[in-house]
């Protein structure tokens, strides 16, 4: 075993100059200019061959022979390169990687010749211990992946402004020599589809191969930018490790792998000062040695080489390194629980520069490697408990819930869907009936309102989100608003909480519960920190999803104003205790309101029924009534649906109606993927619809549509398409856009008084018939006065009685006094106590 | 116990020709000698047998709720020992074992790392003490297999102090099973005994802050046991009842090694610090206070009725049918002891039959099916809903009374939830087993300010009542755990909280001292009778229901008829609520199909409840 002493040796002596502090960071410039000579094995075989053999001291270790998966300090894994001048930097992410040594294949234990042999004769047989990497073709492939990789279809917003025909990371390169940020973060799926023996070895074997990328792409970047300054040399980050996505599924087999996780962050440790190398210094003759840390153990030198006096070497802590390590825990998302379990959480140790990057409460995707800590022996005690603890120790962060605070237009919760799932989701989406049939999959135990469902059912799907930023009118509304006003006990909450159970991020609030604070966000202190968190509410979270508000009547004002922001501008501006920002919360609202007189009356209008300002009404894009219809048809089918539900069995059940799986997946996918365009006719046909309802009402002299109702009529035109899986939005779409809304405004905007329908009641707040009568008292009362002559004063009660003497129709105080407020307006009187003084 | 030698004997054996099978096939031997007639009742209960009676290493069954599941470890399935002074190699089995053996060679190539979970589970929150007096008078038959004599007497106070300071890894048990409020005391004043020291044993000499055991309910006792599962992961959820049989470990190295805490070695191995006392005192507590069960097998127990065959076996459908000739008997006896114990009201009777047989048997999408939710409004005061609840305890199994006072309301727990410093579920009052009869007490509220605690509490409780689940709270968002928990409300007007169907008491006789009345009713009632009462309202709950399409016709004939006459009074609602009557009121006869008839009777009943909540509406004039 000729093991290159030389090397290890004059190392230490040069670092021995080096003023020693204890520092995260460590030099290892200066002997890099032997970093290029071949690999040579250097384990002791020893070292191999006794494994059983353990100090009994303290720092105790399993030598590092027994460890099979680690590099060895003269292996190219070595960091540091033939032309740096900058210093690398030690990854704990990675754990120790420097003592494995490299064996050949073929032939028997390493033999000091057949490794000193020129790599590149022997390069396809030389791989590292215990792996089938070899570190000269990893390194080659990985550098033609670096210099080849095009993905044109990129849409991540990490490569934003990269040009995409380009090799996008040597783009990124580029952006680091410009940046000085010396990390490379690398997407898994990118190098799976390059070279898919590449992306296994790399899965497998991440503490050998990310070593051998680092050293891949330190040599490519100062080959092309020589002269650029980095901190410290560039560290490959892989991330989006296809293999695993959920917690549950970690078992053994994950060990010592790469995955990727997603989850929360609940707690952050302090940070811990962990020691990389362990500085020894012989009591009798003061030499000093460095020992490194080998996975959490020192193995102190028992014998001072210098002097040769048993166990004289003392820690000086002072001189020793540390690297800086964080532990965060981590705890399943929700979305990734069966249900009635707890969810499972997870250890995670980041390291160096990751330390302090989330936060509790943040949710983050985690690249890590897996691992689990070795049993410890324990000197006094002969049995051990033969538990593992697990942790990850991290390589990449990635939130995917910042995009809420910054506003960055992509939606990021992916969602994966196998092909089969694809397959049966499209087969379902070519069916003719598919609007039905989901509609009706919706809600089952809810008996009919079909239109109701179809609205909903609209809603869960969402018009395009179009930008239109550009011209300076920031984002226009996708998301479709439904309010639900009717009698109470017409399962208005139950069709909430189906709703609200249905979306992956849906929140349920009441309106009696709920203040503008837990509904949009407030500023908290924490205990510990003193720094100030701005904890998110109801409508923050349920950005792009459904924020279900259950009796909406009840909520107070300064409550419902904060929803005048949120549902036309989908943001919400905060500004306090020192922290100003705008959160996006693009959410739909399905609110349910009940009549404020228990019953609904049928001879009022939605305003007087409700009593909800009409600004707000008008941000509803369909507003249904549910009302008990008292017709004995509706009877009987109401008690088959009712009767049923209670005696059929669940296959009977499953049979008649979709499952809520599959609900769940299809809207999810269309969501995802599905962004339809209007296409020529429909945009005809959406003009014509419009004109249509403008020229109803100019008729009778009032105005019956505004633009809000045609955005409206296209975000449901573009959500039925959805509903078809069609990338166009086409003339069906807008006939069942219409027809709906059509509907809804049949039940909510109708007239009371002369049965039209009269958008004016939402949009203003009161019918336009109502408008017309207000001035035609004013006038009449207008003229009274005039025929009375020239009187500068009158009596309040008097002109009253008078008014109502003239008038045919009966005239309440009321009407009086807004016709009184009228002519006021008009400077014409004013009213001061009781009397009338003409002006 | 002789299983367990089986166990010991073949495991070794197995593991030496590295046989996978070999797992499998020592499950089935448990399994189909489980299965076998009366075999179960061999094993020694946890529940039942004081826990240092107990060998360790031995077969024993636990009756038990998942109270909570922690993450899953990774343990050593199969390691290596040498031998120090053989050098010889053995190759030994880590399953169901928290510890290994001596010598163990961490460095094998043959370890093999397997995964397992840990279930924390506590004894079956409110179970009634007549039927944990039951369960161990049953128990006192295994009682030879074990060195646990009932009929011994308990060494003394003073000698168990003694033991501790001379022995502190001596196994002692804090807990044992009986109520406080247990008034039947045959057979039981030793165990009583044995609680005595209990309050000493929680607080071990060298820790210094209490354990809590986290049970869902106040004042309970019993033994909590960390459950290392093996198989079937991903068929247990949390609030499950099963019945365990598994090996038992207590061994004191796992205290120890809890315990210990060499500041060298957290030095090197942050690890270990990672961990904070708080989680270290809930995930390892010491064994002989949370004994760990490594599971074998688990039984999902439908009712935890002692007096219930609880196996769906031909033992059971046999037990069912030759009740049920006796059902419609039984009943009538039943509903004429609650109307004297509801002062002679028979409609009230009726009602709170009804709801004790209630059981919440399917959810269509978000709806709970078969929930009845009892108001009984114009409850006497004074102690009558304490008496009331004492009658209703001694009936079904499992139970709690929630007083409902504005000081409780504020300050106790309802809702389990996350504490993720330690780790785990703390429980609250509302984690309970399916079928428990919750009782809220509503005529203890008084007038005051609810705080912001009391307002989640009790919408928590409108939460339970309408959709039948918790939001149990993980601080960071909220989890939904359906549950199916019957609440009966007792108020004086109608209660606050929302209910399937409200009923206000009309009391018939007005005794003068009505502790004297309702002590003297259940006084006159035998053991075998209330024991029949048992057994009919845990049967009458698992008993199939059907409706034929006729029926179905009639239902809806009528339906429309009604709503014909007077569409306002008559609404989905209602129509939901009678058919739930209907099939209660079938099931409580032992009917398994509605008839034309059990129809009628509902509706009829219905109406007589109406009719009465109009007339209590129409005099006290305008309430809602």
């Amino acid at each position: 075993m000729s093991s290159p002493t030389s090397t290890p040796g004059r190392r230490k002596r040069n670092r021995d100059d080096i003023p020693a502090t204890p520092k995260s960071t460590r030099r290892r410039g200066q002997d890099s200019s032997n970093g290029d000579l071949p690999a040579m094995p250097t384990s002791p075989a020893t070292d191999i061959a006794s494994p059983a053999v353990h100090d009994t001291s303290l720092f105790s270790s399993p030598r590092r022979s027994v460890l099979p998966s680690e590099v060895d300090m003269s292996s190219p894994l070595m960091y540091g390169t033939p032309s740096s001048r900058v210093e690398a930097r030690q990854r704990p992410d990675l754990g120790s990687i420097r003592k494995a040594p490299q064996v050949d294949l073929h032939s028997e234990p390493p033999s000091a010749d057949g490794a000193v042999a020129s790599e590149q004769a022997l390069g396809q047989k030389l791989v590292i211990w215990g792996t089938d990497v070899n570190v000269g073709t990893c390194k080659e492939k990985f550098q033609r992946f670096l210099q080849r990789f095009i993905d044109p279809t990129s849409n991540e917003d990490e490569n934003a402004g990269l040009d995409l025909n380009e090799p996008l990371y040597m783009q990124k390169l580029e952006e680091i020599s410009v940046v000085g940020e010396p990390v490379l973060n690398v997407n898994c799926s990118h190098v799976q589809s390059f070279d898919a023996d590449l992306y296994r070895q790399l899965i497998s074997y991440p503490q050998e191969v990310i070593p051998t990328f680092d050293m891949a792409v330190n040599e490519l970047f100062f080959e092309r930018f020589p002269d650029s300054i980095l901190e410290h040399q560039i560290q490959v980050r892989p991330y989006n490790a296809l293999k695993t996505r959920n917690m549950r599924s970690l078992n053994p087999e994950d060990i010592d792998q790469m995955i990727t996780i997603s989850g929360m962050v609940i707690r952050t440790s302090q940070l811990i000062p962990e020691m990389q190398e362990a500085f020894f210094q012989c009591q009798v003759c003061a030499f000093s040695t460095r020992v490194e840390v080998d996975r959490g153990r020192i193995a102190e030198p028992a014998v001072c080489r210098n002097c040769n006096t048993t166990h004289s070497l003392a820690l000086i802590h002072n001189r020793s390194a540390f690297s800086d390590k964080q532990m965060i825990k981590v705890q399943e998302s929700p979305d990734d629980m069966p249900a009635g379990q707890t969810p499972h959480t997870t250890i995670v140790y980041a390291h160096n520069d990751l330390v302090d990057k989330v936060q509790p409460g943040d949710r983050i995707n985690i690249t890590g490697i897996y691992r689990a800590v070795p049993m410890r022996e324990n000197p006094r005690q002969s049995n051990v408990k033969s538990v593992y603890k697990t942790h990850i120790d991290v390589i990449h962060f990635r939130k995917t819930d910042e995009k809420r605070l910054h506003g960055l237009d992509e939606d990021s919760d992916q969602k994966l869907f196998t092909e089969e799932r694809v397959q049966i989701l499209k087969e379902l989406a070519s069916k003719p009936d598919v609007y039905d049939r989901l509609s009706s999959a919706l809600a089952p135990s809810i008996y009919e309102h079909e239109d109701i469902k179809k609205g909903i059912l609209l809603q869960l799907f969402g018009g395009t989100r179009k930008d239109f930023s550009q011209t300076g009118r920031g984002n226009f509304r996708a998301e479709v608003n439904i309010l639900l006003c009717g009698d109470p006990g017409t399962s208005k909450s139950q069709l909430l909480q189906y709703v609200f159970n249905l979306v992956p991020r849906g929140q349920y609030t009441s309106g009696k519960g709920s203040s503008a604070v837990g509904l949009t966000a407030y500023v908290m202190k924490d205990p510990e920190t003193k720094q100030l968190v701005l904890q998110t509410g109801a409508l923050v979270l349920s950005d792009n999803g459904i924020c279900c508000i259950d009796e909406f009547d009840k909520m107070s004002d300064s409550t419902r104003s904060v929803l005048h922001e949120v549902m036309e501008q989908q943001t919400l501006s905060i500004a306090k205790a020192g922290i100003i920002c705008q959160l996006n919360a693009r959410t739909s609202v399905l609110a349910a309101a009940n009549p404020v007189e228990s019953q609904w009356n049928p001879k009022k209008t939605t305003i007087e029924n409700i009593q909800l300002p009409h600004t707000l009404l008008s941000r509803f894009d369909l507003i249904f009534l549910m009302l008990d219809p008292q017709d004995e048809a509706y009877d009987r089918r109401l008690a088959h649906h009712l009767v049923a539900l209670y005696y059929q069995s669940e296959e009977q059940i499953e049979e008649e109606f979709l499952d809520m799986a599959v609900l769940k997946d299809y809207i999810a996918y269309a969501r995802t993927y599905i962004n339809p365009r209007l296409n020529e006719e429909a945009s005809q046909a959406l003009i014509e619809a419009y004109v249509d309802m403008r020229k109803i009402g100019s008729g009778r002299g009032m105005v019956s549509a505004y633009p809000r109702q045609l955005e409206s009529l296209i975000r449901l035109a573009e959500a039925h398409a959805k509903v078809r899986f069609s990338d166009k939005v086409e003339t069906i779409d807008v006939e069942e856009a219409k027809r709906l809304q059509r509907e809804a405004l049949k039940q909510s905007a109708t007239d009371p008084r002369t049965g039209f329908v009269d958008i004016s009641i939402l949009t203003t707040g009161m019918s336009a018939t109502a408008r017309k009568r207000k001035e035609e008292v004013a006038q009449a009362l207008k003229k009274m006065i005039q025929s009375k002559g020239k009187t500068p004063a009158m009596k309040y009660q008097q002109l009253f009685d008078d008014l109502r003497g003239q008038s045919e129709a009966a005239i309440t105080k009321d009407m009086f006094e807004e016709a009184l407020r009228a002519l006021a307006d008009e400077d014409y009187l004013t009213v001061t106590g009781k009397t009338v003084r003409l002006l | 116990m002789r299983m367990w030698f089986i166990c010991r004997f073949c495991c070794p054996a197995a593991q030496s020709n590295s046989n996978p099978e070999w797992e499998a096939k020592v499950l089935e031997y448990f399994k189909g000698q489980l299965k076998e007639k009366e075999s179960h009742s061999w094993v020694p209960s946890l529940n039942d047998v004081p826990l240092h009676y107990l060998k360790p290493n031995s077969l024993v069954k636990f009756r038990c709720l998942v109270q909570d599941m922690f993450d899953p470890e990774f343990y050593m399935g199969v390691y290596e020992t040498v031998d120090p002074s053989t050098k010889a190699n053995v190759l030994r089995c880590g399953k169901y074992k928290d510890v290994t053996e001596c010598g163990v060679d961490l460095n094998s190539r043959n370890t093999v790392t397997a995964e397992r979970q840990t279930f924390y589970c506590v004894p079956i929150p409110g179970e009634s003490p007549w039927a944990k007096e039951i369960s161990f008078l049953s128990a006192a038959r295994v009682v030879p297999s074990t060195s646990y004599v009932p009929s011994r007497q308990k060494r003394s106070y003073e000698e168990d102090d003694d033991d501790m300071d001379t022995q502190p890894q001596k196994q002692r048990e804090p807990h044992t099973g009986t109520h406080q409020a247990e008034p039947h005391g045959n057979g039981d004043s030793k165990r009583q005994e044995t609680e005595a020291p209990s309050s000493q044993t929680t607080t071990p000499s060298d820790c210094s802050s209490h354990l809590d055991l986290n049970f869902p309910l106040p004042g309970e006792r019993g033994p909590a046991c960390l459950v290392k599962v093996y198989e079937g992961l991903d068929s247990f959820k949390l609030n499950d009842t099963l019945e365990i049989y598994g090996i038992l470990s207590v061994n004191p190295v796992l205290t120890v090694l809890g315990e210990e805490k060499d500041p060298s070695l957290l030095l090197l191995n942050p690890t270990e610090s990672m961990e904070t006392p708080e989680e270290q005192r809930a995930h390892d507590p010491p064994a002989s206070l949370v004994p760990r069960l490594h599971m074998l097998y688990a039984r999902p127990l439908q009712h935890n009725n002692p007096l219930l065959p609880s196996a769906p076996t031909e033992d059971q459908s046999a037990f069912v049918s030759s009740f049920l000739v006796e059902m419609a008997s039984v009943r009538a006896e039943l509903l004429a002891y609650l109307t004297h114990v509801l002062l002679g009201d028979g409609l009230a009777a009726e009602y709170l039959l009804l709801h004790l047989i209630s059981d919440v048997y399917t959810r269509r999408d978000v709806l709970p099916l078969g929930k009845f939710t009892l108001n009984l409004s114009g409850c006497p005061l004074n102690s009558y809903t304490e008496r009331l609840y004492q009658i209703v305890q001694q009936l079904v199994p499992c139970s709690y009374r929630l007083s409902m006072s504005l000081h409780t309301m504020n300050s106790m727990r309802l809702v389990p939830k996350k504490d993720y410093v330690a780790n785990r579920l703390v429980s609250g009052a509302l984690q309970l087993a399916r079928n428990t009869s919750l009782f809220l007490d509503e005529t203890q509220l008084e007038q005051g300010q609810l705080d912001s605690s009391g307002v989640r509490n009790i919408t928590a409780l409108g939460n339970l009542i309408s959709w039948q689940k918790v939001d149990y709270d993980f601080s960071y968002h909220q989890m939904e755990f359906p549950c199916n928990i019957n609440v009966l409300v007792t108020s004086e007007g109608r209660s606050l909280l929302p209910s399937d169907c409200q009923v206000p008491l009309q009391p018939q006789v007005t005794p003068p001292n009505m502790e004297e009345y309702l002590t003297t009713i259940h006084m006159a009632q035998f053991t075998s009778q209330i024991n029949k009462f048992r057994v009919y309202l845990s049967l009458a709950r698992t008993l199939d229901y059907s409706i034929s399409d006729e029926v179905t016709k009639a239902v809806e004939d009528d339906f429309v008829d009604m709503r014909k006459d007077d569409p306002q009074s008559v609404t989905a609602e209602d129509l939901h609520r009678m058919l739930v009557v209907a099939r209660l009121l079938s099931l409580s006869l032992g009917q398994t199909t509605l008839s034309r008839d059990g129809w009628m009777r509902a509706k009829h009943i219905d109406m007589l409840r109406r009719s009465r909540t109009e007339q209590q509406k129409s005099l006290n004039g305008n309430e809602p």
